[in-house]
């Protein structure tokens, strides 16, 4: 395998919604910043890949705008992916494992507040039995939360999470919900959808974020601690949410066994868990105990951009390798309703 | 086949599922100041700062360069035609009369075409180079949409000569 090092990272400052900017107006400036902090020339950038949904803007083909705020002229090798834009970081290492390429840039974006978000999301159910029904995504996870649930766990664990990442979140000027409020002040709260309080929900976010990859001497040409892919992988779960087990995430922890997660120590890991319990459930599956640090950023319960926000786990958990905070860290994405799809990415500085 | 209703080992060959979402459109800071300018009788573009081309309707980046377009330019209600088409299929929602011709106009001062109607010429006499002008709703009707502009319409001046806008046809 080819090594590949994230070297750079920009993401904007999550917000409920963007008034003014469209995404391209929003997606440009974190683009712009990327490219700059990598050292690599613009022009020189060998393949583009981008995340997005044409759902949350309910126009077709709209992720064919976000390209105006690359620069594809000359004509440039481009591809897209709808999904959050981590899938399109897995395509950028594919693509640079072909060899012929040194550098990718990789963006996603979302605007989730031109539509109903949680209805919006309906549509990633089947379409035939569950879909025709208009389940909204918080219904769902609150589903999963209550087999979780019966399966031996409390409340409080998830009331420790949220807690902890919305503290987190206080370090984090891109964060969209930060404080400071004890586990035992969170379970007071009312329940939003039961058993699920407000804290436990992800917030709607507008935003974007981009990485740059570059491989072998590129990256250390134009870094001086790249954060070194190790191992990524992607799994998926069965679409019909009666066929999985919802209580365990099977598809993160065969992405992560093949991602090498156990090999070594983990400093750090960014988990990309939009439900406060899901972020159990994913550390149980990844084997990471309790020294690990998770979700310094504050992970997608501080700001939850669609399509960004587990793009925004890997550029997190690069940065903490990137200024020697961690040796190694473990970045998670999910995708689909309750943790359906998975990838895993581990991040290593230079030995 | 009794009246029981419909047979169980019939395949289902279709269902019906309704879906209904709402949106709310953003047209962005670029394009916000394009249509009140246009709710104005005004028509603004933007200029990159690279490569010095004028974008009418602007969309705040220059999708060449990658780059923002801050630089504000007015450009002119008139221009030239620099491709077409003529209209002779009835369509559900089809407002006006048959055959009519839909144009690529290069505004005087704009590197990209505006798509709009062409009216007040018989659609056999439309052809590129074409010089025309745009019919502005009165002021009171304008708003923040191109139909703001009713219809372009030929200015009667002699055709443009092909090197004027032979990058954009
Ligand atoms: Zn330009």
């Amino acid at each position: 395998m080819r090594d590949v090092a994230v070297v750079a990272f920009a993401q904007s400052r999550a917000v409920r919604a963007e008034e003014g900017a469209n995404e391209v107006e929003i997606l440009m400036p974190v683009v712009s910043a990327a490219i700059e902090r990598s050292g690599v020339p613009r022009k020189e950038i060998g393949f583009t890949v981008s995340g997005s949904c044409d759902y949350l803007a309910g126009v077709p083909f709209a992720f064919v705008q976000g390209l105006d705020a690359v620069g594809a002229w000359p004509p440039i090798r481009e591809s897209h992916v709808e999904m959050d834009g981590a899938w399109a970081l897995y395509e950028a290492w594919v693509r640079l494992q072909h060899g012929d390429v040194d550098s990718a840039l990789v963006y996603a974006f979302g605007k989730s507040s031109l539509g109903d978000l949680p209805q919006v999301l309906t549509l990633q159910l089947d379409p035939y039995c569950m879909a025709p029904l208009w389940p909204d995504s918080i219904s769902i996870a609150a589903l999963q939360a209550r087999a979780w649930l019966e399966a031996g766990h409390d409340e409080r664990e998830m009331a420790e999470v949220a807690a902890r990442s919305r503290k987190a979140a206080l370090a984090n000027p891109m964060a969209q919900v930060a404080q400071d409020l004890t586990p035992e002040e969170l379970l007071k709260q009312p329940y939003l959808v039961s058993p699920l309080r407000r804290h436990d929900c992800p917030p709607i976010s507008d935003g974007a974020a981009a990485v740059v990859l570059a491989a072998g001497g590129l990256a250390r040409e134009v870094s001086e601690r790249p954060a070194w892919i190790r191992g990524i992988d992607h799994r998926i779960e069965p679409h019909g949410l009666g066929v999985r087990d919802l209580t365990h995430s099977p598809s993160t922890r065969l992405a992560g066994e093949r991602a090498g997660v156990g090999r070594a120590t983990v400093d750090v890991a960014e988990l990309h868990a939009p439900f406060s319990f899901q972020e159990v459930i994913l550390r149980q599956a990844l084997g990471l105990g309790p020294d690990v640090e998770v979700n310094p950023s504050g992970g997608a319960l501080a700001a939850n951009v669609m399509m960004g926000a587990g793009l925004v786990r890997i550029g997190e958990a690069a940065g903490r390798v990137s200024d020697g905070g961690a040796g190694r860290a473990v970045a998670h994405a999910t995708s689909g309703p309750c943790l359906q799809q998975n990838l895993v990415c581990v991040l290593e500085a230079d030995q | 086949m009794t009246e029981a209703g419909p047979d169980p080992n019939e395949p289902v060959r279709s269902i019906r599922a309704p879906v209904h979402l709402e949106y709310h459109f953003m047209p962005g800071r670029a394009s916000s100041r394009f249509l009140r300018g246009v709710e104005q009788g005004r028509l603004l573009g933007q200029r990159c700062p690279q490569c010095a081309k004028v974008y009418v309707p602007p969309r705040g980046a220059c999708a060449a360069c990658g780059v923002p377009t801050d630089e504000e330019v007015e450009v002119a209600d008139r221009g030239t035609v620099t491709t077409f088409c003529v209209v002779n299929v009835p369509f559900h929602g089809q407002k006006i009369k048959l055959p009519y011709v839909s144009a690529t106009i290069l505004l005087d001062g704009a590197d990209i075409g505006l798509f709009h109607l062409l009216q007040e010429v018989d659609a056999e006499k439309v052809h590129m180079g074409m010089r025309v002008e745009a019919v502005w709703a009165p002021p009171e009707q304008r708003k923040p949409t191109l139909e703001s502009i009713l219809h372009f319409r030929p200015s009667g001046e002699p055709d443009a000569d092909y090197e004027t806008y032979k990058d954009h046809v």
